[in-house]
């Protein structure tokens, strides 16, 4: 699991590469709750992630909570494969705002 | 060429005097749906309890994931658990739990996640199950539907490599035979799981195999693809599609060494 954090427009754009999983979910959602709560709007790239597990949707569900606490923007962008899968089994595709890419989001934001 | 993640190698079981498992050999290709087929007595629970490692074989070998769960070491076993799932015939909830700390004994027990995680992880499970807002239920409010999906709910809490269904279909009306059934290929699909069914429901071996195992008197009679299944030659085969009753008959020298318990084999 690699993680890279940058800046794109009004966004923070958080790239996942490889897995998460119940090894690492905590410590990406303690990354981008810090971010969140500096005010920072959030864009959470799958494009380059291969597997996501219900700890690291459920810690993305808790990151979105954060978000609408503090008014600022989440996006999810990229999604497809087993994430994409995941998402529309657990019907997370109803809850977070999806998109195709980063420049989706930030060039409208 | 995919590489299998359990092989059963000349496994042979018994109880007492009777042979349970005769020389059973297949292998679980990762990523497939294998469907454990046969009639009452015919060794399927028995070969199960053996991949779960809840017995002991007179011989052979399981190997799962690259151990051989026979003679691996505990620390060996409890990490190999932790990537295995099972969802019992009855759904085996703890009767004094609701379903929502049924479901989330797992976690608990295996991982220093949030509370919070933990909960929205369960509600999740819960939802996929189409079990919505029924986690403050005890398990003697619910169905038997209803119980199968709670087992199988906590079964894959901790999305398990390798998930082991016992009698998924069996008791329950034909619709919610069929969501669960549906509810596997999605889990298959989506979680990328390996699942090994056992059962005699034929409508759902058909529905969601990739590869089928028959097993009769202990031995494994078939072992392929649901058409190889549907035209093999095999009598025993035939009428178990058919629904017909066993008529096969050992010839009298076997019936009558067995009269007189003179061959145990």
């Amino acid at each position: 699991m690699n993680i890279e954090i940058e800046k794109y427009n009004n966004y923070q754009v958080i790239k996942l590469y490889g897995e998460v999983d119940l090894s690492n979910s905590r410590s990406i959602k303690l990354d981008i709750i810090k971010l969140i709560k500096s005010k920072n709007n959030i864009i959470v790239d799958f494009t380059h992630l291969q597997y996501i597990d219900s700890s690291g949707m459920a810690s993305l569900v808790e990151a979105f909570n954060e978000a609408k606490e503090n008014d600022t923007e989440f996006h999810i962008v990229g999604a497809n494969g087993s994430p994409l899968q995941v998402l529309q089994l657990t019907r997370l595709n109803t809850v977070f705002n999806l998109a195709d890419s980063v420049e989706v989001v930030g060039n409208n934001g | 060429m995919v590489k299998p993640i359990i092989t059963v190698e000349h496994l042979f079981a018994q109880y007492g005097d009777t042979q349970v498992l005769k020389d059973v050999n297949l292998e679980v290709n990762t990523g497939e749906i294998l469907v454990v087929m046969g009639g009452s007595g015919s060794g399927k629970s028995t070969l199960l309890n053996h991949m779960l490692g809840l017995k002991t074989p007179t011989s052979g070998t399981i190997m799962i994931d690259d151990v051989n769960i026979f003679n691996a070491k505990n620390k060996q076993l409890r990490n190999l658990r932790k990537k295995m799932g099972v969802a019992f015939q009855g759904g085996a909830l703890l009767s004094s739990l609701n379903v929502a700390d049924n479901v989330r004994l797992p976690l608990e027990h295996n991982t220093s996640l949030d509370t919070q995680t933990i909960d929205i992880m369960v509600r999740m499970k819960l939802e996929v199950m189409n079990m919505a807002d029924t986690g403050h239920l005890m398990p003697s409010e619910l169905s038997g539907g209803m119980l199968k999906r709670a087992g199988l709910a906590r079964a894959v809490i901790m999305d398990p490599k390798l998930l082991f269904f016992d009698e998924p279909s069996a008791g329950l009306d034909p619709t919610t035979a069929v969501e669960l059934d549906e509810l596997i290929l999605t889990l298959r699909d989506a979680m990328n799981m390996t699942i090994v069914v056992v059962t005699h429901e034929l409508e759902s071996v058909f529905k969601i195999a990739d590869r089928v195992v028959v097993l009769f008197g202990g031995e494994v009679v078939a072992n392929g693809t649901v058409d190889d299944i549907k035209n093999s030659p095999d009598e025993r085969i035939h009428n178990m599609i058919n629904r017909q009753p066993n008529t096969h008959r050992d010839d009298g020298e076997v019936y009558f060494n067995r009269l007189l318990n003179k061959d145990k084999d």
